[in-house]
């Protein structure tokens, strides 16, 4: 017990003399300081990025909501049903009802081009044409402006991200598809999810405008409960007239955003690795350094009686110190920077623009400081071990 | 005859620099009296340093054996030797090796965090050392502040607040002028008189080794108890 206390109190008091001395090695540790927060920063900001992604492609999915596809179909795109199989479908059990009508919204789309706001090029936005229940089936679907469309008229509206990212999607704007213009009467919010990168008109209107004919792509649908999934996935699959599958829409959406996040991720990591590197030598150069310009130093608290054990950890720690300094420096750096700022991509399942703002969250910058933490710890491991090594009589020699 | 306190028996040190081996020390012998103040003179390069540094387990014989107060020293190992270090050792380097982040009264304080005295006792005792060395009205000082003289006895405050069997001291002088010099030697020689304190003292300066009881002269890996012309 003693022993041990005599051990941390030598550990604490060596630390305190190695960073006593860091305002002497200014330059080098401020270096090394800011070569982790830059990794931290880039780590965090690349990693926020696929954070934001995903929770944009899975804020809005709903585990009460259902989406009916063709089966064999990953994706809307691939899907095709027919008005018999929509009937049918919409009297399945297990859906919501009110006033005995079912909450299921027959559904398609089409990717139209558009001017981004900022540089003018054209890019792809989703137009999806729904059914009269939509709201019904998204609840959390609100208008922040305008109106709700009127049925069989040539009359859009517009999520909020879209609204954002394209030019000339304001409220009561003509907008031309096609040979038609169209009208925007409403803009609307999704909690951040990623129907605000859509534009919605009457799903009739879109299949006469591109010659669709009675034929859907998907039926979005409200359970009455998250348990009705099974009832209502095993009525379609069990029915001989309907060839569909049902999937859960946060399932879905959480799927068609693998792809692009473990892209991200994968990038995200990378550079951090290859930077990390870097940052490393940085580390291990300052430590180094620091263990030269205190050779003397630390060979007279060995000849004084302070054990190597002690002058290992107190190498350590100081190299920890400065990591966890860089790590916290870069991780609200970052935060400060990319937190909420607003970008869209692309979504590689649709082929068309998704809106999404970096989300810096807690676990993320947990994650850099733990990075940070881990090459102040390797960087400042073989230092400390030369130190622990060095011959004390030679070492003395040295001024 | 004093009861033995160092003795140092057939001690061999030799150096590898690249292909040739530079041999300090041949079968040397020595035995160092305690309560003694023995002064160890010879020309640069001689091996002084080296066998200080042996006697006070900083560096291990190629051959040979030290013994103080009867501890084999060579066979310690290097936990063991720390330990022993701070238990039986104070040593008084030429440049007086303090810590420039750290007040006198806290560099004394150093050795002492080694041992299970309590932070009051520590501060009581450093203080009582930095009276002996005359220090009193600078305890609050940075070494940056102080004089060479100055920090050198401090440098000796700190080597015997723990009441160390032996001092060890590297040309303790080497560094100062004539009259600061002069104090130090006067400190060392009160060490010796009045709380016989055994000292080894390596120097260069005739003026300093007179001040010991005794003198040996390090020469060609040897002892010689007559300056060598
Ligand atoms: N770690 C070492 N590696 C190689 N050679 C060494 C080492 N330490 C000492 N020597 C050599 O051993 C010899 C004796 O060195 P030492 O420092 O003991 O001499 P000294 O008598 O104290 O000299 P000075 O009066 O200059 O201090 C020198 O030739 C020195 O170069
Ligand atoms: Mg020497």
């Amino acid at each position: 017990m003693n022993l041990l206390l005599n051990w941390l109190g030598q550990i604490w008091s060596v630390t305190g003399f190695g960073l006593r001395t860091i305002p002497q090695r200014k330059g080098a540790s401020v270096a090394a300081i800011f070569g982790i927060a830059g990794v931290v920063a880039v780590l965090v900001g690349v990693l926020s990025i696929a954070q934001g992604f995903r929770y944009a492609m899975t804020a809005s999915g709903s585990p009460d909501t259902v989406i009916v596809m063709r089966k064999g179909s990953d994706t809307e795109m691939m899907s095709g049903l027919t008005r018999e199989d929509v009937t049918l479908v919409s009297l399945k059990p297990g859906l919501r009802r009110s006033g005995g009508v079912p909450a299921a919204s027959a559904e398609l789309f089409v990717v139209i081009n558009l001017p981004k706001r900022g540089t003018g090029t054209d890019a792809n936005v989703p137009l999806r044409g729904v059914g009269p229940e939509t709201f019904e089936v998204r609840p959390q679907i609100h208008l922040t402006a305008g109106r709700k469309f009127e049925p069989g008229k040539n009359e859009i509206l517009v999520g909020r991200a879209a609204a954002r990212e394209f030019a000339g999607l304001d409220l009561n704007a003509a907008v031309r598809v096609g040979t038609a213009d169209w009208k925007v009467v409403g803009i609307f919010s999704d909690e951040g999810g990623i129907s605000e990168s859509e534009i919605w008109t009457d799903a009739r209107i879109l299949q006469s405008a591109f010659r669709r004919g009675e034929t859907y792509q998907s039926v979005y649908a409200r359970l009455d409960g998250p348990g009705s999934f099974e009832v209502f996935k095993d009525a379609l699959t069990s029915d001989p007239q309907l060839q569909v599958d049902a999937i859960r829409q946060s399932d879905y959406y959480s799927r068609q955003s693998q792809m692009t996040y473990n892209l991200v991720n994968g990038f995200g990591s990378l550079i951090s690795v290859l930077m990390g590197i870097g940052a490393l030598f940085g580390a291990l150069n300052t430590m180094y350094n620091a263990v030269a310009t205190r050779t003397r130093e630390i060979a007279t608290l060995r000849a004084l009686g302070f054990q190597s054990g002690p002058v290992i950890v107190s190498i350590l720690a100081e190299s920890m110190c400065l990591a966890l300094t860089g790590g916290l420096i870069g991780g609200v750096g970052a935060y400060l920077a990319f937190n909420g700022f607003e970008a869209t991509t692309l979504n590689y399942q649709s082929f068309s623009q998704v809106a999404f703002a970096f989300a810096v969250t807690p676990s993320l910058l947990m994650q850099g400081v733990l990075y940070a933490l881990l090459i102040g710890f390797v960087g400042g491991l073989f230092p400390a071990l030369r130190a622990a090594r060095l011959p004390i009589a030679s070492a003395l020699r040295e001024q | 005859m004093l009861e033995t306190l160092v003795n140092v028996n057939r001690m061999v040190k030799s150096f590898r620099r690249g292909a040739e081996e530079i041999h300090v020390l041949e079968q040397l012998d020595l035995q160092v009296g305690r309560g003694e103040f023995l002064a160890l003179m010879g020309p640069s390069g001689s091996g002084k340093s080296t066998l200080l540094n042996l006697i006070g387990g900083l560096d291990k014989p190629t051959s040979g054996t030290v013994a103080v107060a009867g501890e084999a020293v060579e066979q310690l190992n290097e936990r063991q030797l720390a330990a022993w270090r701070a238990r039986h050792i104070g040593f008084v380097f030429q440049f007086y090796n303090l810590m420039p982040t750290l007040s006198a009264q806290k560099n004394v304080e150093l050795p002492l965090l080694l041992t299970q005295l309590s932070a009051r006792q520590r501060r009581e005792h450093a203080a009582a050392a930095l009276e002996i060395v005359g220090l009193t009205h600078r305890t609050s000082h940075y070494p940056s502040q102080m004089s060479g003289g100055e920090q050198q006895r401090v440098g000796i405050a700190r080597a015997i607040v723990t009441d160390p069997t032996l001092l060890l001291c590297d040309e303790p002088t080497g560094d100062l002028d004539r009259k600061s010099g002069d104090e130090i030697l006067d400190l060392l020689q009160a060490l010796n008189a009045q709380q016989g304190k055994t000292i080894v003292m390596v120097t260069h300066d005739p003026h300093a080794s007179a001040r010991a009881g005794r003198v040996v002269y390090l020469n060609k890996g040897q002892l010689l108890l007559e300056k060598p012309e």
